[in-house]
């Protein structure tokens, strides 16, 4: 698996999870030989991380691992994870994993005096031994707290199994449920000291968002943010939120912005690669139709481009812009375009970030567009909206990849505030207003910001046409700003100048 | 006379536990089921698959196969009333 793990010398060992994500936040992940607690609250995947863990092990790294269940059953196991495309059957035919379901029934057994878990160690010892494991994954051990009475033996045997488990120098998981107060019911944390992630699943305004927390790792530096995962038909994916470093390689390299005039506007090349430019307007001032021509410019580059829709469905921005004559169902044919449209309340922000992460990832996109940001603030507050967009800048500009987003601004002070919120950011701000004079709406386009480069600082019409978006020149006659109808009056009057003035200037020849 | 006892006794090599399990049942059987009963004492070290067959967590641990229920006791027997309670051995 090629992934950036950066592992410094001087740490302890890790074991990679092969979980998308986490072992950038712990550095390299979990302690190798140690026992890592995984603990939350009901739902929130706790079972399924320490099969993962368990199984990416077992596939990815050819690390044979032991799955003991003091919960579902192994069939039961079996069924949830093909859901997810892994085949525990075959695994456990071909000697990668074991799987073995302790369970004690309360009402089969009476205790009549002092016992110890010999039977769990043996079991255990029994199925590390068997196919030379290396990972172990504990699922819920608090269990048996359930079917046995003494407290006391549980937990000293419990202290005894997790020293057992170090000696045997088996890298552990062991999955806990969040209690009142504590990080588990139990307080195993205790016992597993080694390493701790808390798993945290949260409605915020309706929307779920499940979150994961390295609160602790001895001997080793990680992140201590909360970062929000994903699940789905690929398994977990952690998105590390890289806080802003400010010191990723910059490229000096042009893009067209796919309409000549407005790359004329930009110091006559266009758009840094790996930039981030915000077009902005009110409705219905082209923003779609200009960030469509971007994509089609990236397409027409043979450079792969992703285009997140949050207010259209792919189906409609692809008819609208063949009006224009954009063709972009030839791309999306091609395999050079990709849409991706989801509501913007389908979930969470975080889960926004998470998802776009994903897919950049597997598409390996050249330009990116999101159409329009202003949308997400329906699934969350301006501030959170902004810190997701920088974190996703960052991202970016970490790959490399130019992006585009489009924000809508209301003819009033409330969504101004987007623009502020990331205008900072960007490297490149466009803006659409409209024009209103003589009965007549006409878009007027200005570059607010470019940075690193010449750009012009005139308002320039935005027209749409048949044959795609272009600019044309705003005239500034004696009669102020010409455009629309006015503009082509006056182009008309002066040509007709032109052409008498030339027939003229051939007479007096 | 009774019903002829059949038990089974899991231990674990010679942990205190075990050794403690095993005098206990020992007396229990000479005192209250003489010459009606099979003990059959297995150390769980010599026969390692048995743990998972028997699914068995908790040792030292008395089955009692027969006469019907069958009952599952876990402890080193310690709690001599309880245990000739949960076999039947009392009034």
């Amino acid at each position: 698996m090629a992934r950036r793990i950066h592992q410094p010398t001087n740490t302890i060992a890790k074991t990679p999870t092969g979980i998308a994500g986490l072992d950038e936040i712990t550095e390299g992940g979990l302690p190798k030989g140690r026992s890592t607690l995984i603990c939350g609250t009901p739902g929130v995947g706790k079972t399924l991380f320490g099969l993962e863990f368990i199984l990416r092990g077992a596939m990815d790294f050819k690390e044979p691992g032991v799955i003991i269940s003091f919960e579902e059953r192994p069939e039961d196991l079996e069924t949830n994870m093909a859901s997810l495309g892994f085949d525990l059957k075959k695994l456990q035919k071909s000697g990668a994993i074991v799987i073995d379901h302790v369970h004690v029934e309360r009402s089969e057994y009476e205790e009549t005096g002092e016992y110890d878990l010999e039977g769990l160690f043996i079991r255990l010892n029994h199925a590390i031994d068997t196919i030379g494991a290396t990972r172990v994954m504990l699922d819920t051990i608090e269990n048996l707290f359930a079917g046995l009475t003494n407290e006391g033996i549980l937990r000293a045997e419990l202290r005894r199994l997790f020293g057992w488990l170090k000696s045997k120098g088996v890298t552990t998981v062991i999955t806990a449920e969040k209690g009142e107060g504590t990080l588990t019911r139990q307080g195993l944390e205790e016992y597993v000291s080694d390493c701790v992630i808390l798993l945290d699943h949260r409605v915020i305004n309706q929307l779920s968002t499940r979150r994961l927390r390295v609160i602790k790792y001895r001997g080793s530096i990680h992140g201590t943010n909360e970062y929000p995962f994903l699940i789905d038909e690929d398994g977990i994916s952690v998105l590390p939120i890289t806080s802003l470093q400010l010191n990723n390689e910059v490229s000096s390299q042009r893009v067209s912005s796919g309409v000549q005039a407005l790359d004329v506007m930009l110091g006559k090349k266009g758009f840094f690669r790996g930039s981030s430019i915000l077009v902005s307007g009110t409705a219905g001032t082209g923003k779609t139709s200009l960030a469509a021509t971007f994509a089609n410019a990236s397409c027409k580059r043979r450079e792969r481009c992703l285009y997140f829709a949050f207010e259209e469905s792919p189906q409609q921005i692809i008819r609208n812009m063949r009006s224009i004559g954009m063709d972009l169902q030839a791309h999306v044919d091609a395999g050079l375009l990709q849409f991706h449209a989801s509501r913007p309340t389908l979930y969470g922000l975080e889960m926004h970030l998470v998802s776009i992460h994903k897919k950049i990832k597997t598409f390996k996109p050249k330009t990116v567009i999101l159409d329009p940001i202003t949308n997400l603030i329906t699934a969350g507050l301006l501030s959170e909206v902004k810190s997701i967009l920088v974190r996703l800048i960052d991202f970016l500009q970490a790959e490399g990849i130019t992006v585009l987003f489009t924000a809508l601004n209301l003819n009033n002070m409330f969504n101004e505030q987007t623009d502020e919120g990331v205008s900072s950011l960007v490297d490149a701000w466009i803006t659409i207003r409209d024009i209103e004079i003589d009965g007549e709406r006409n878009r007027g386009l200005y570059i607010i910001k470019s940075r690193g480069m010449k750009h012009s600082n005139q308002i320039r019409e935005l027209v749409i046409t048949d044959e795609g978006v272009n600019l044309e020149d705003v005239y500034l006659g004696p009669d102020g700003i010409l455009t629309g109808s006015a503009r082509i009056a006056h182009q008309l009057a002066e040509q007709s100048i032109k052409r008498t003035n030339k027939a003229t200037n051939g007479k007096n020849k | 006379m009774g019903d002829n006892y059949v038990l089974r006794l899991i231990v674990a090599g010679a942990s205190p536990n075990s050794t403690r399990a095993i005098a206990n049942i020992k007396e229990i059987c000479e005192a209250h089921l003489k010459d009606r009963y099979t003990l059959e004492i297995i150390d769980i070290y010599q026969q390692t698959a048995l743990a998972k067959e028997q699914a068995i967590v908790a040792l030292p641990l008395l089955v009692k196969r027969a006469p019907l229920p069958e009952r599952k006791l876990i402890g080193d027997l310690s709690q001599t009333a309880k245990v000739l309670k949960i076999l039947g051995l009392t009034g």
